[in-house]
Formats: structure tokens, sequence, C-alpha cells
């Protein structure tokens, strides 16, 4: 079993180097050329990087509610992964943020979001919301592993050197202290709860504001950005929770895999009511150009990213697994990696097709130029961008996991 | 064709100039601003052949033609018969001695005189030095019926200049903004290339310099069917956008920023008309103060004729279409 863990282990550690050395290429590409090979120009201004953006910003936000399961709700079931899902959150939240600083024009004036913000923006507001939830998750999972930074500073090695460093000096561990702590944790985790959703809810907003794109325009897209960030954060910890709990191998572990399937599966459901609301409706012809932009999802170039990628393998064959399979650690796991891994298809399917179809008709032919094409398809620099990117989360992750006492766990002794 | 009196001591000069620049653009890197400025503004009028001359820039030399210069260019008195470019001309001249925030640049084009021949796209990728895939004002071409029944319809689309932008609420940086002249100015040195705004205009007018150039994929030198020099000074020559000399150098502004068109503001503020304005063959693009009761867009957009793009947008474009 242990054998089993440690090579499975070893490949996360070896995928996730390898994608950071691969992607390193796109990464030194995209500061040297610029935007020159990128395939998303003046027409469809936004591509796989934004894409990826709202994707693991989804999964940062998703995994932050899991967390307040457990520091605001009490959930005593999740009590074990509740560390895990801040890191799950951080790092995805990393990844997210990097991805989209690559994506500006002028990388080095990213500042002017903080300070020149125009408050009349939502995406002005969306920079102020996600700089406090980074604070705050930092904070949060600071104070969550407070407790277990004291006992880890006693090791000897590296790890215990980290731990040490992050007390700043204060190794006061005793039962008032870690009270102080748990009570910060629930303020905290309480504000970031509404801080999560304004924070998520604001990069649908982005998108629902923008009337020149009607199939964006909709008072629907927020909250379906919300619910499509609780199924793909939730699904993630879930398939890192069944492979990384440290409560692994108990019956314990197993019920708390088989609630976080439940959850997932409602969250499943309402997701795929949802879409079903918005296609059908916008369907119906009422506004040609959101018709237009569906018609694309579902029969356009690319309508096995739809058809395949999400609707199969994203809600079909996990929707299988845990409807018939629930209670199962293997089967929600990997039902929990198919929703993560294919929800890319839906950002996707969110940032494309509302900008494939011409805000004027006629203005696809009207000047012949690169950049000026409505035809989109990420080059060979964005995926190694976006696969350093995620790589980076992933590294972020594996590396917080072994060097910070996140799987430490106090009752569960001698388990590391 | 009317001239002014002195016009010929004008034109020896122009030409004389014009000359010059040519052999100098080609070292465009070494020139210093002042002079650059002068010879460029030479250029410009000599292509429109009204005689003028830039005022403040260069009272550096002392027998400087410039310094005994009037403000704007100098047009000739008012004829019956006087084409209407000349007209707008003093349109614009007449607004520019008003207060800033009294004016509302305004364009009218109609469709009706509209012959598709896209010179105002070109003249204006050259006023500004477009690179590839940026485009300020390309032509939509409508065709209409099956053969043998077909008509065209041309619609050219610059900035709307709307006076209810989405694309100035958009930028997260207060990069963009409506100017009291009622333009829509971004400022490239504050854009920092999100292009939300790209995705808030409903006419597709904003565009995004990824920093293409034309000659990319090109052979090369040598090689070349064609001499690559003439187009290497193109892409290289700065342009005068808002009146900043904006030379195009890797990573630095305007590459990697959002731009659309800006009525010309360099342009009009030396009382020049916006290039697409003057280069239009058929006399189809209308430039002028909306809120001048003599002007000529004021006597059009009072027509019942008269239409905006998406209007139910709300956006309240100043570039109207007679239909």
């Amino acid at each position: 079993m242990a054998q089993v863990r440690n090579k499975r282990e070893g490949l996360f550690w070896f995928l996730a180097i390898a994608c950071f050395a691969i992607g390193l290429i796109g990464i030194y590409d995209r500061l040297v050329n610029g935007h020159v090979n990128a395939n998303y120009g003046s027409y469809i201004p936004w591509g796989l990087w934004v894409a990826a953006y709202i994707y693991m910003i989804g999964l940062s936000a998703g995994a932050f509610v899991m967390s307040s399961l457990v520091y605001v709700f009490k959930v005593e079931k999740f009590k074990k992964i509740g560390k895990l899902s801040l890191l799950v959150a951080l790092a995805t939240l990393v990844g997210a943020l990097v991805t989209i600083w690559m994506d500006l024009g002028h990388m080095g004036r990213a500042w002017r979001l903080m300070l020149k913000t125009n408050f009349m923006s939502v995406m002005g507001w969306m920079v102020w919301l996600y700089s406090a939830y980074f604070i705050l998750l930092i904070v949060e999972l600071w104070l969550a592993m407070r407790s277990d930074l004291v006992k880890c500073s006693r090791e000897s090695g590296l790890r215990g050197k980290i731990c040490n460093f992050l007390l700043f000096g204060n190794k006061d561990d005793s039962p008032e202290r870690q009270a102080k702590s748990a009570r910060l944790l629930t303020i905290l985790g309480t504000i970031g709860i509404p801080l999560a959703i304004a924070f998520h809810g604001s990069v649908g907003a982005i998108f629902g504001v923008v009337g020149a794109r009607p199939y964006w325009h909709s008072g629907l897209t927020p909250i379906i950005f919300l619910v499509g960030a609780f199924l793909s954060g939730g699904a993630l910890l879930a398939f890192i929770a069944a492979n990384w709990a440290p409560n692994k191998g108990t019956e314990e572990h197993r019920s708390m895999i088989a609630l976080l399937g439940k959850i997932i599966l409602a969250m499943l459901a309402l997701d795929v009511l949802l879409e079903y609301a918005e296609i059908t409706v916008g369907l119906w012809q009422s506004v040609p150009e959101e018709a237009e932009s569906l018609k694309l999802i579902l029969f356009g170039d690319y309508w096995w990213v739809f058809w395949f990628v999400h609707v199969g393998l994203g809600v079909v064959v996990p929707a299988l697994l845990l409807i018939f399979n629930g209670k199962s650690v293997r089967a929600v796991a990997i039902a929990g990696a198919l929703i993560a891994v294919t929800f890319l298809a839906v950002r996707l399917n969110i940032v494309l097709p509302g900008l494939s179809v011409p805000e004027m008709e006629g203005l696809l032919h009207a000047y012949s130029s690169r950049g000026l094409t409505f035809d989109y398809f990420p080059s060979v620099s964005e995926w190694l961008v976006f696969i350093w990117s995620v790589s980076l989360a992933g590294l972020i992750f594996l590396l917080g996991k072994t060097y910070l006492p996140i799987l430490d766990d106090k009752e569960a002794k001698g388990l590391n | 064709m009317v001239y002014h009196e002195d016009e010929n001591g004008y034109v020896n000069t122009e030409c004389d100039e014009t000359e010059e620049t040519r052999t100098e653009v080609e070292q465009a890197a070494t020139f210093d601003r002042a002079r650059f400025l002068k010879k460029l503004g030479s250029t410009v009028f000599a292509s429109l052949l009204v005689p003028a001359v830039f005022k403040d820039q260069f009272s550096a030399k002392a027998n400087d033609p410039a310094e005994t210069a009037p403000e704007f260019p100098i047009l000739p008195e008012p004829t019956e018969d006087e084409d209407i470019l000349v007209r707008m001309m003093r349109d614009v001249q007449r607004a520019m001695k008003k207060p800033v925030d009294q004016r509302k640049w305004s364009m009218v084009i109609d469709l009706r005189k509209c012959i598709g021949c896209h010179s105002c796209t070109i003249s204006c990728a050259s006023e500004n030095k477009l690179p590839e895939g940026v485009i300020y004002r390309p032509v939509m071409e409508e065709e209409i019926g099956t053969y043998p029944h077909v008509s065209k319809r041309f619609i050219p689309r610059p900035c709307m200049q709307c006076e209810e932008p989405p694309c100035v609420d958009a930028c997260p940086v207060n990069a963009t903004w409506i100017r009291k002249d009622g333009i829509v100015e971004i400022d490239y040195k504050q854009c920092i290339g999100c292009r939300y705004c790209i995705t808030a205009c409903p006419y597709g007018s904003r565009v995004f310099d990824s920093g293409f150039s034309y000659m990319d994929g090109l052979a090369s030198k040598g090689e070349a069917y064609l001499s690559p020099e003439g187009a290497i000074v193109y892409e290289k020559a700065p342009a005068y956008e808002y009146g900043k000399k904006m030379p195009r150098e890797d990573h630095q502004s305007p590459i990697g920023n959002v731009r659309k068109c800006h009525f010309c503001l360099h342009r009009i503020e030396k009382g020049l008309l916006p290039q697409c304005t003057v280069s239009c063959i058929g006399r189809a693009t209308f430039f002028g103060d909306a809120n001048d009761p003599e002007s000529l867009v004021t006597e059009l957009i009072g027509k019942p004729n008269i239409m905006v793009l998406k209007e139910e947008m709300g956006t309240r474009p100043k570039v109207y279409y007679l239909v």
C-alpha cells in the first residue's frame, strides 16, 4: 500500500516538474517575444489564458468554500482536510493570478490595478476582492497550521527549519493560544465566505455585465460561475482528499470521501440545471447573437469540447460513478479528477463563444490581417504557458504538503 | 483648385522639404524631435495640397517660416462651389477657437456616396502607422440579393466616440476616458493591456496591438522580391496619435496596448480634418463640430434619413450614417 502510494506520489512530482520545465519554454517566449506568438488578437481578445484564469480561480474559490465547512460550520467529518483545502485554494489562486498576469499587455503595469483602480469597472472591484481574498487565505492557512507548526518546529531538517521560521519566534502553543487561533479562524472563515462569493461572483460579473456580448450578458452568468466554482473546486478537493487526506485508509476517511462525493453530485446536478436553463433559453432565438454563440458550442467546430469533454467526461461518467459507486474512495477520486480537469472545457466555452460571433456583421471580411479573425485555437506558446502555470500550482501544492504541517494530525499520532 | 495668394512660395517650399523628408525618413531614428515634426508637418500638408505650417513646435531657428506662420492652415475665401473639404476645415478651425468643452466632434458617413474603395481604411493606417493586426476604420461590406441581382452596401466603421461608452467603464485602471470635446481617448502609457474594453465595445472598434509586423514571415533582405527597406521605414516610423510621439520599439507602448480611432485628434488640433475624411474620394465622410449650428455635420445630423449603429445599445454614438 505504502509503495503504491509512493509510486503515485512520485508520478505526480515527476509530472509537475516535467510540465514546469517544458512550460518554461512558453514563459520564455511570452517574456521575450510578447504576444506575437499567441493566437488571441483584436477580434478574439481573450483566449486560453483567460479561460485558465477563471478555471483556476474557480478551483480556488470552490476549495476555499469547502474549508469553510470546517472552520465556520464545524462539520466534523471534514476536519482532517481543512488545511488541505486551504492549501489547494492557495496553490490554484497563485496559478490563476500568474496566468492572468502573463495575459496582460504590459505586465509591468499590473500595479495600476491596485493603485489606479477604476471602481466603475467590475474588473477593478475584482482585483481588490481577490487581493483581500489572497491575504485572508494566507492568514487563515497560517492560523490553521499554527499548532502543528509548533510541533514540527522541533523536528530536525528543512521542514523543521521552515516551520520554525513561519512561527516568527513565538512558539507558544498553550490551550489559550489554540483557542484564540480557533476563534480567529472562525471569524476569518466567516468573512471569507461572502468574500469568496463576492470575488468569484465578480469574476462572473466581468462577463455578465458586458452588454456587447449577448451570450455573456445575463444575470445567470455570475451564478453559473459560482456553482461551477463550488463544483470544480469541490471535485478537485475530493480527488486530493482521496489521495492525501491524513486519515487515509480509515473508516472515517471512507465516509468523508463518500460525503464529498454526495456534495459534488449535488453541485453537478445544480450546475447541469443552470447550464440547461442558459442553453435552452438562449437557443430560443430571441437574441440571435446569443443563439449563434450557443450553436457554436453545440454544433460548431469545437462541438466535441462540449459533448465529449464536458458532457461525456465531465458530467455523465462522473455522475454514473458517483450514483452507482459513491461509497468507493477510488470512484469518487476518479469522478472528482474528471470533473476538475474537464472543467477547463466549461471555462473555454464561456470565454470563446462569446467572442467568436462578430459584433458587427461584415467585420470579418472588412480587413484581412493577423489578429483580425474570429477563429481561435490556442497556439503552442499559449498551451505551454498554461501547462506551466498549472504545474506551478501543482508544485506549490506538493511542496506545501511536504514541507508544511498540512497533513499533520494531532489526533492520529505517527501518521504523517 | 483654389489656392491662397502666396501659394507659389509655399508649394515650392513644400516640395523641397518633401524631397528632404523622404531621405530623412530613411534615417528616422536619428531625427531630433523638433526637426522631425517640422518635416512631418510639411509632408502632411503637401499631401493635402493646402498650404499650412505649424506654429509652436519649432521656434528655435530665427529664419524659420514657421515663426511667422498662422496657427492653422490658411483657407481661401468661401465661394459658392467650394469643395466641402475646405468648408469642413473652416468648421474645424472655427471650433478650435472655442473652449474645448464646447466642441462636440462628430462624424457623418453618407452610405449612398460610399463606393467601397477602402481608401479611408488605408490612409488611416498610413497616418497612424498602424501595424499588422491593428485597424481603426475597416469598411464592412454587405451583399444583398443573389447573382445576377446583387447590390452591395459599404459601411465604414470608425470608433463611434460614444457619449455613453461601455469601454470606458470597463477599463479597470482609468486608462481611457471621454475628453471634453467628446473623443474617447486611450492613454497608452497607462493601459495595462487587459483587453476588457475590447470585449465591451459593441462595434468591435477597439483592437489589440500584439506587436505584429507586416514584415513577419517575409523573405529576408536579399532574398525578397521587393526591397523591404521601405516597409521597415514604415514599420519603425513613430506614430503621433494624441499629439505624442510614439516610436515603435519592442515591448514599448503602443505595443501591448488597446488602440482605436481617435478622429485623428492630432490633426484636428492643428486645424486639419481626420485623414479618413480628406482621403474619401466620394466625399462620403463628413467631420466637424456638432455644437456649431453652422457646421456641415450639424446640417447633416438634422436630416431625417440619419441613423446610428446599434442604437438599442444606448451608447449614443457621435458617428452618424446617412442612408
